[in-house]
């Protein structure tokens, strides 16, 4: 019984708990018996028990078990970031998208293990050690919602959330083989959610299937009074149906699909046979310029880093969270307790962004940086006004060996090379599996307009139809 | 090219004490990575106005209504020195 209830999509499960097929309950306990004994690291804790209470059945979810990235505040429930600053931290409220998802019947299964503060492509950052690829144990899984990506493709959790800024809800989902989603910016609210940069932070679903992602992104939008930056979606999140890709127009960026960007050849034909599935689909396709496309990661490695030098301020031994006493004076505390809770990569974008800010260079980097954010959101108008979608490989490459990008910061920042444009002109984009390379996940990514979700999962449905990836060996 | 005097300043403003070992690898590092990043230098961005914020929103107020807060023992409760009902801190003149 147990690995048939695993086999279900979350979308299917929750429609059997709904029939009465299945007990939620049982659902619940599947689950967290495969999570208690994770051993790819992709938990930071785990529900001890199913929750009490009424039982869901009626509710849209239905109960279906959620892993949570550390990062969103969830009431009495270790929310720690990923940080050793924040170890042991119990907020004393819950982020408002996990808060929708479980009035909407999702119950909290565990917290998964991420970079420290979103800041990484390879969850090699977590002051809680790295999380391993459940295709193979010796490689990353991306990041840095690396354990949510890790755990649905491992099938320790039926589906996930997690948050993307520069690429870390797609890269993972890319690398681990399953579906993610990042919203348009202000779709979901960001309130509870441990910030990094403010201007470019989604939440979004990490999910085996496409269908999965809709049903979950369906309720996790929507206007927040508590995050003035959220806005009322217009429309609802359709369940997506399209069998083929008739009338639909797809731009190949020359600037982000080359080998410029150091995409690998194997990820380069899982790419092409990709285009040549979504032609047979009866899709349009042209390549296109994104001709600001490759100073995005300059862009986004400026602004990035000085919005979380504001943010992580916060974290300062006063309210919460760690405190190390220094010698004896305020600042020495600050300083000592900053040294101490934080890890290098934190560390290190910190002091980049606090520079970039710092008096006389604030023009030459933050403001050069806000003005190519420009030119990339010009674009990408550009390209829309002739396309539906644009596409592109999601990653340069497959999963990596663990260590391998660790001492070289640059070479690790060059992950994000095809998924932090979009984010910088806060348009939605999706990736999804597109097959194998040499054993290894590749993902297929869609980036479309400002709110048009509905249609990017539509078209991103017939694609994985037509695919039919199967990530089964990856949940053995 | 950040030096050793750059590194330590910056670092004063962002309020992190580093070692001798950190300082010498943060400005090999942040050089190498500021030398990639100072490619958009050479991007004509004149009358280009800058983005801070991706979509258009003005004065997002909500309604004025007092509501209430978190009593203050929840808020204290994780707190490293909770004092007299507010946060201690050490004196910022102490030694």
């Amino acid at each position: 019984m147990t690995s048939e209830l695993l086999e279900l999509s979350a979308a299917q499960a929750a429609e059997r708990v709904r029939a009465g097929e299945i007990d939620a309950g049982e659902l619940f306990e599947a689950y967290r018996e495969r999570a208690a004994a994770d051993e790819l690291n992709a938990f930071t804790w785990v529900a001890p028990e199913a929750p009490g209470g009424a039982p869901a059945a009626n509710a849209s979810l239905a109960g279906v078990p959620l892993a949570v990235k550390d990062l969103f505040c969830t009431e009495g429930i270790p929310s720690q970031a990923g940080s050793r600053i924040l170890e042991g931290y119990r907020p004393p409220y819950t982020a408002t998208v996990v808060h929708q998802l479980q009035q909407a019947g999702a119950t909290l299964l565990g917290k998964t293990n991420q970079d420290e503060f979103a800041m990484g492509s390879s969850n090699e950052n977590s002051a809680f050690g790295p999380v391993l690829n459940p295709w193979d144990r010796t490689r990353v899984p991306g990041g840095s919602s690396g354990g949510s990506a890790a755990a649905v493709a491992a099938g320790l959790a039926p589906w996930a959330i997690g948050t993307d800024t520069g690429g870390s809800i797609r890269q993972p989902a890319a690398l681990c083989g399953i579906v993610g989603l990042k919203p348009t910016y202000g779709a979901c609210s960001r309130y509870g959610m441990i910030a990094f940069a403010s201007s470019l932070d989604q939440a979004g679903p990490l999910t085996r299937d496409v269908t999965d992602s809709a049903l979950l992104l369906r309720h996790m939008i929507g206007k927040d009074p508590c995050d003035s930056t959220s806005l009322a979606f217009p429309g609802e999140i359709a369940t997506p149906t399209a069998t083929d890709l008739k009338g639909i127009r797809l731009g190949v960026p020359e600037e982000l699909t080359g080998s410029d960007g150091g995409v690998e050849p194997g990820v380069r034909a899982s790419f092409d046979r990709t285009i040549a599935l979504a032609e047979q689909l009866g899709a349009e396709i042209e390549t296109c310029r994104l001709p600001h496309a490759p100073h995005a990661l300059s862009a986004y490695y400026l602004i990035a880093p000085a919005e979380a030098s504001a943010n992580l301020a916060r974290f300062d031994g006063v309210r919460y969270g760690l405190r190390v006493a220094g010698d004896g004076g305020l600042v020495s505390m600050y300083e000592a307790t900053r040294a101490a809770g934080f890890g290098p990569e934190v560390k290190r974008r910190i002091m980049l962004g606090t520079y970039a800010l710092s008096s006389g260079y604030y023009d030459a980097y933050y403001g050069t940086a806000q003005r190519v954010r420009t030119k990339i959101s010009e674009d990408f108008r550009a390209a829309f006004e002739r396309f539906d979608f644009i596409v592109t490989p999601t990653s340069p490459w497959t999963a990596f060996e663990l260590g391998a990008k660790t001492d070289d910061p640059l070479a690790m920042y060059l992950n994000d090379f095809c998924t932090v444009p979009m984010p910088l002109a806060g348009i939605p984009a999706i990736s999804i599996p597109s097959g194998l390379s040499d054993g290894l996940p590749v993902g297929f990514q869609l980036a479309g307009p400002a709110f048009s979700e509905s249609r990017l999962l539509d078209a991103a449905f017939a694609l994985e139809q037509a695919i039919g990836f199967d990530g089964r060996s990856a949940r053995a | 090219m950040l030096d050793r005097d750059q590194v330590l300043h910056v670092a004063r403003l962002a309020r992190l004490a580093l070692d001798e070992e950190e300082v010498e690898r943060m400005a090999a590092e942040l050089s190498k990575v500021l030398d990639h990043i100072e490619k958009i230098s050479e991007l004509d961005l004149r009358d280009v106005p800058p983005t801070s914020h991706v979509v258009d929103v003005v004065n997002a107020l909500r309604a004025d209504e007092p509501v209430p807060s978190f009593p203050a023992e929840v808020v204290l409760a994780q707190a490293p020195e909770p004092v007299a009902g507010g946060f201690g801190v050490p004196s910022p003149g102490a030694q």
